[in-house]
């Protein structure tokens, strides 16, 4: 009963917020008035902020930002020791930087590390924090000039991506973060900047608890999708994730921007029932998900599950099976990655829906902008099929899609499968699989969970495996790297294509997309092709392991 | 002079119905017979310098090549039978590409065959060969020669035997200037002598650039073909790379089962590669990569059945995304003619009267006005109808531009009908009830002629265009299929609002030029829409060039025809509804086998995944829902079925899915339950239908 309510009213609170906050996000980034801390920026940058960018100029832009902040935070772990409040701790290992500064720029927040043994707090603050933020903002940025190409009618202009990212951070992320912390705090989530204290256990051991500042970057790590925990535990750490009600506001937060944006895509593209539709979808995939986890965990299978009643292994009894299935649904269906409890003792076919939530490319709803372009290059593809099957060259909101926005479109949907069986194939075969703790096909789960959250930019692990070996660290490096900026590079080339279109006016014989039949065929799709692209390694691990 | 006689005509006479372009070959029913003669094409095509066109089939043509290297270093019955089966489906795939391109050539043939002999006289009298002639070169033809290519009449009027082109056996008449100079090779003039200067460069008549289209080693792709053939690469890489990365996966849970028993699927060294590769073939779109080009190609000889030359496969493709129907009114919309349909007498007029002096001017005049006020008077009126000559000291006035009325002298009695402001100048009276009355019947979208007597005024005949039947539910069909209609007339808007009323089109264009023509084009592509249009004459040259299809018809000019995007042999301008049709099918059915393809993977993954791993993890046999027989036949009854299904398809790919005009939703409705869910559900009977026989071949 509990867990029904815990479910029923985070969908409630969704749809709450999904018109005002959507309508708010979309007056963000279509107003015309800069405030005087965004000018102050935009002088300091050097950026005219009326000037409009060709999608090129814009994919540049991002690109030479991610740059930027890859080098400076590669660094800046690299001499945390020198630095202020380094709590004494030494300069992060080469590998386990370039893997951490990667995962921060690409909003996957894939940890190699444990934080409280391994970031002091000024690194945590303004290294892992800050990324927190423009990630995010990124992100959303890189969506919004997706949909200016689908609004956009004989222009090459997709806007201006320094003033996206300013605004999108400063008016978006920011207050909404300064709120969420303040109710963290009030919550209990520790919020200072002490070294720690040693206390005895009860069992009279002594004990290191580390503080920090960690309410604050709690509340970006949710709201941005990133999911990088303070802690190693993550949000299973009763410092990050106190109370049930936390865990409650946690999941919200994860969900909030993803699942709003398409409001800002029907805005954007002057039909509402647009985004309503690609709404559904993602509430279609996610609901399933949702309903899934939750059984297979509920239910148990396994041995020790079913002797003890319920499958509590790895789970804080503060949030029971179903807060527990229902945070690691949300966190992998987005690209969060944060966790609560732990993926690699969920029952086997438990532990494989947040493989498969990723899987599914992030879409439902993803991760901030990166759910909604992945989902919308979905819709794209389905239309295409669809839009033959009524007999014109098929297009979406007007646009034509043609051979060139199919190429890109298959493109974007070749790169993480590609990362992900790739990357899974060669660590079997170069015998680097050997760092997971199990063996059979528990341990092929808990590879092709680490290459799978580290190509679509998720940052959860199943844990089991040891991962910060030179090895690991460089191809899951890589596996974000490409899996975060390859797709992202395709969407705005998309996005330029389609803003050059003059649409064409919708008339009884266009494909109607936002009605339930091609919603039904979106979620289809996506769901057929993640299948049929995953299955064979499916069955090898946790398909194997839960039906035997 | 005989000499020139065509050798082919001559035989055709003996055997009329054998000529193929009158008996065209019927739409959806194949010859079994076509599959053996189609054969040796289908074999040919297995060179890999041609099939890499097609790389769905090319990538099942290299594991084929693999699985026989591999069956000659490890021969065993089942390795040769997978072999043998993925070599079929190579030679599937290319045998429908075979007979699609068969049936075109054979159609292509038929038009060929009439010119490939002609013997072309020069205007000095020199004879050449019909090939060789040039652009530019000046022929004459005489009655019983063909026409030795397409060109205009600069000299002489003929009638025109066109039925090796259109199947229309009656003549046309031909002539110099004019709108009907255009005339087409491998015609035959039945009387008289025309001048033709040849207006095709060799090799590029009409009939060359069919032939070019309907066979698929020349044909281009169309741009929605492309962005298909993109898609379909993607899904072949992302399979590819799924059925190459399990190798390492399947190679570790084997050692880790070590006890797990060695099969026909998976062993030590990890899945066999005849496995892997059957695995592969099974999941790569292989339905629609084999039936893609095919379904192109019977694109072309949809249209080339309803005798209509497409000069591009892009131009069809565009057909179906029109959303602009130009139509002309008269021959299109309304019937070629005016038909008197009612007589309105004057005040203190009787009928009678009105109708005998309406019957009496209008005996001599032959056009169809005029004959069917004769018809009106006999029919309504029942005054027989009197032949001209039979009537004493009358004298016949003809119809000319100047006075625009004609009538008869009969002794005193002088009676005429015409336009009414002529003839009303010519009573020298006026009324008021006559203007009210040719007020009213130019409101209904009708011609007032009106008759008198001397100097009164006897009445007015209403001559009335006549809807052709069936065109106001055409019209609503293309505004369920999202298509706006728009009549153009040269007649004033009063009366082409009353027409465009009673058809049911969307809009019309009154008192059109040319130039109004191709600005409503234009118009209409900015908007974004796609335009379709007919015509035929020279000024029709711009808007048939500007629209997105243009259809010249073949009795219209040289510069209409190339200016057009299509050719309609038979000049039948509401044949533009069926192009639209056709070019909506053609979409449709690469979308259905596009989606039929994809849904099929879903059961070979049940019938696959069980039989490669079951032995090493027995819970996967749970998988295995439809109980095959073993790991052996589960694979090779998973590949035949992807073969044969090819096999299955091409009658489907050849016609055309069924279409009928409706809406998107309704559209995509039918075709994702019959080919998606169909495309589900149907592999797996197959499969285990196919299981249950191959289950008794001993060893499998």
């Amino acid at each position: 009963m509990a867990g029904w309510i815990f479910v029923l009213s985070l969908v409630a609170a969704i749809v709450a917020v999904y018109r005002p906050f959507g309508d708010y996000m979309y007056r963000v980034v279509t107003g015309t008035r800069h405030n005087a801390v965004e000018r102050t920026v935009y002088k300091a940058v050097g950026v005219d902020p009326q000037a409009g960018q060709t999608w090129g100029v814009y994919a540049r832009s991002v690109l030479a930002f991610s740059a930027v902040s890859l080098l400076f935070l590669y660094l800046f772990l690299r001499v945390q020791d020198k630095l202020w409040l380094s709590l004494g701790l030494p300069a992060v290992t080469d590998h386990i930087a370039w893997n951490t500064a990667v995962s921060f720029v690409t909003n996957t927040n894939w940890q190699a590390y444990s934080g409280e043994s391994t970031m002091g707090h000024f690194v945590q603050m303004a290294g892992l924090t800050v990324q927190n933020f423009v990630s995010a903002s990124v992100g959303i940025a890189v969506a919004v000039a997706l949909m200016r190409g689908f609004a956009a009618k004989k222009k090459t202009l997709l806007g201006n991506f320094w003033v996206d990212l300013t605004r999108i951070t400063l008016r978006i992320l920011l207050p909404i973060c300064v709120l969420a912390t303040l109710i963290f705090m009030v919550a209990g989530v520790v919020q200072n900047l002490s070294g720690g204290t040693d206390v005895t256990t009860l069992t009279g051991a002594a004990q290191h608890v580390t503080g920090g500042p960690v309410a604050s970057q709690e509340a970006i790590k949710e709201l941005g999708t990133n999911g990088g925990g303070f802690y190693n535990a993550n949000s299973a750490h009763p410092f990050e994730n106190p109370t049930t009600w936390t865990n409650w506001l946690q999941i919200f937060l994860i969900l909030l921007i993803p699942f709003s944006l398409p409001r800002v895509f029907g805005r954007m593209v002057g039909q509402n029932r647009q985004g309503y539709a690609i709404a559904a979808v993602m509430a279609i995939l996610a609901i399933g998900s949702i309903a899934l986890t939750v059984a297979f965990e509920n239910h148990g299978g396994g041995t020790v599950p079913q002797a003890v009643g319920s499958a509590m292994e790895g789970k804080e009894t503060r949030y029971g099976v179903t807060g527990s299935a229902v945070f690691a649904a949300a966190t992998t269906l987005t690209s969060t990655g944060a966790v609560n409890s732990f993926h690699d003792s969920y029952t086997a076919l438990g532990g494989m829906m947040p493989m498969v939530n990723m899987m599914l490319g992030e879409v439902a709803p993803g991760g901030t902008g990166s759910g909604l372009y992945g989902m919308l290059i979905l819709a794209v593809i389905t239309v295409f099929v669809a839009g033959l099957m009524v007999g014109r060259t098929p297009e979406y909101l007007g646009k034509k899609i043609g051979a060139r926005e199919m190429k890109l479109a298959s493109l974007y949907f070749l790169v993480t499968p590609i990362l992900v069986l790739a990357g899974t194939a060669v660590a079997f075969a170069t015998g680097n699989n050997t760092t997971a703790l199990n063996l059979g096909p528990h341990g092929l789960s808990e590879v092709l969970y680490a290459f799978t959250s580290a190509a679509n930019n998720n940052g959860s692990a199943f844990a089991g495996i040891t991962v910060n070996t030179g090895w690991w660290d460089t191809a899951l490096g890589l596996a974000m790297l490409l899996g975060r900026f390859l797709p992202l590079i395709l969407v705005l080339a998309l996005a330029g294509s389609l803003a050059k279109q003059q649409p064409v006016p919708e008339s009884e014989g266009t494909l109607p997309t936002h009605q339930p039949l091609f919603v039904g065929m979106v979620a289809g799709v996506t769901v057929v092709l993640v299948a049929l692209t995953f299955l064979p390694a499916l069955a090898l691990g946790p398909l194997a392991e839960g039906l035997s | 002079m005989t000499a020139v006689l065509d050798k082919h005509a001559d035989k055709h006479a003996g055997e009329p119905a054998t000529g193929t372009a009158q008996k065209p070959v019927k739409a959806g029913l194949i010859d079994p017979k076509q599959f053996g003669k189609s054969l040796p094409d289908a074999l040919r095509k297995l060179d890999p310098r041609t099939l890499w066109r097609n790389p769905v089939m090319f990538i099942v043509e290299v594991g084929a090549v693999f699985t026989t290297v591999l069956s000659i270093a490890d021969p065993s019955l089942f390795a040769w039978l997978i072999t043998g089966w993925l070599w079929l489906t190579v030679i599937f795939a290319n045998l429908a590409e075979a007979v699609a391109e068969g049936r075109g050539k054979a159609q292509a043939a038929a038009l060929r065959s009439a010119k490939q002999d002609a013997v072309a006289i020069l205007a000095d009298g020199t004879e050449i060969a019909a090939t060789q002639l040039k652009q530019g070169d000046v022929v004459v033809v005489e009655a019983g020669q063909i026409i030795p290519g397409d060109g205009d009449v600069i000299e002489g009027i003929a009638s025109v035997d066109e039925s090796a082109i259109t199947g229309e056996s009656a003549p046309v008449i031909r002539e110099s200037g004019g709108d009907r100079s255009a005339v087409t090779g491998g015609t035959k003039v039945l009387s008289d002598r025309i001048v033709v200067r040849i207006t095709q460069k060799p090799g590029e008549s009409f009939v060359d650039r069919m032939i070019a289209l309907v066979e698929g080693a020349n044909r281009q792709k169309t741009p929605n073909e492309i962005a298909l053939n993109i898609l379909l690469a993607a899904l072949t890489v992302i399979f590819l790379l799924a059925v190459v990365t399990l190798q390492p996966l399947a190679i570790f849970s084997k050692a880790y089962q070590a006890a797990a028993p060695d099969t026909s699927a998976i062993d030590g060294n990890g899945v066999t590669g005849i496995v892997l590769v059957s695995l592969l073939v099974c999941l790569i779109p292989t339905t629609i990569g084999a039936l893609l080009s095919a379904i192109g190609i019977a694109g072309m000889d949809r249209l080339v059945q309803r005798n209509v030359l497409a000069m591009s496969g892009r131009a069809v493709e565009a057909a179906g995304d029109v959303s602009t129907l130009l139509l002309d009114k008269t021959g299109t919309i309304t019937l070629g003619n005016r038909q008197a349909s009612e007589l309105v007498p004057l005040n203190g007029v009787d009928p009678q009267d009105l109708a005998d002096a309406a019957q009496l001017a209008s005996l001599a005049d032959e056009t169809p006005e005029g004959r069917s006020v004769v018809v009106l008077a006999k029919n309504e009126y029942g005054i027989r109808e009197r032949e001209p000559g039979l009537i004493g000291g009358a004298t016949f006035v003809p119809f000319t531009a100047q006075t625009r009325m004609s009538g008869v002298d009969i002794g005193d009695r002088k009676i005429r009908k015409g336009a009414a402001a002529a003839v009303i100048k010519w009573t020298g009276s006026s009324s008021a009830e006559v203007d009210a009355i040719v007020g009213r019947i130019s409101d209904q979208g009708g011609t007032p002629l009106v008759v008198a007597e001397n100097d009164r005024i006897l009445g007015v005949i209403h001559l009335k265009d006549v809807v052709k039947a069936g065109m106001k539910a055409r019209f609503d069909e293309m505004r369920r299929m999202g298509i706006r209609t728009v009549m153009i007339t040269g007649d004033n808007p009063r009366t082409a609002a009353a027409i465009a009323a009673e058809a049911g089109v969307d809009d019309f264009l009154a008192e059109a030029t040319p130039e109004d023509k191709l600005a409503l084009i234009k118009k209409e592509q900015q908007g974004g829409r796609l335009v379709a249009m007919t015509g035929d004459g020279t000024n029709d040259a711009p808007a048939l060039a500007q629209a997105d299809v243009g259809v010249a018809m073949n009795t219209g000019t040289s510069a209409a025809k190339e200016a057009g995007n299509m050719v309609d042999l038979d000049s039948d301008p509401t044949k533009l509804i069926e192009i639209v049709e056709i070019g909506k099918q053609l979409l449709i059915t690469r979308g259905a086998l596009t989606t039929f393809s994809i849904a099929n993977d879903i059961a070979k993954y049940f019938a696959i995944i069980p039989a490669m791993f079951a032995a090493v993890y027995p819970g996967l046999d749970t998988l295995n829902i439809m109980r095959l027989h073993s790991p052996g036949s589960a694979i090779l009854s998973a590949v035949v079925f992807n073969a044969i299904v090819i096999v299955f398809l091409i009658p489907l790919a050849l016609r055309g899915v069924r279409y009928r005009p409706s809406s998107a939703s309704a559209l995509l409705r039918r075709n994702l339950l019959v080919y998606g869910l169909g495309g589900v559900i149907a592999p797996f009977l197959g499969i285990k239908l196919i299981d249950l026989f191959i289950q008794l071949i001993p060893g499998i």
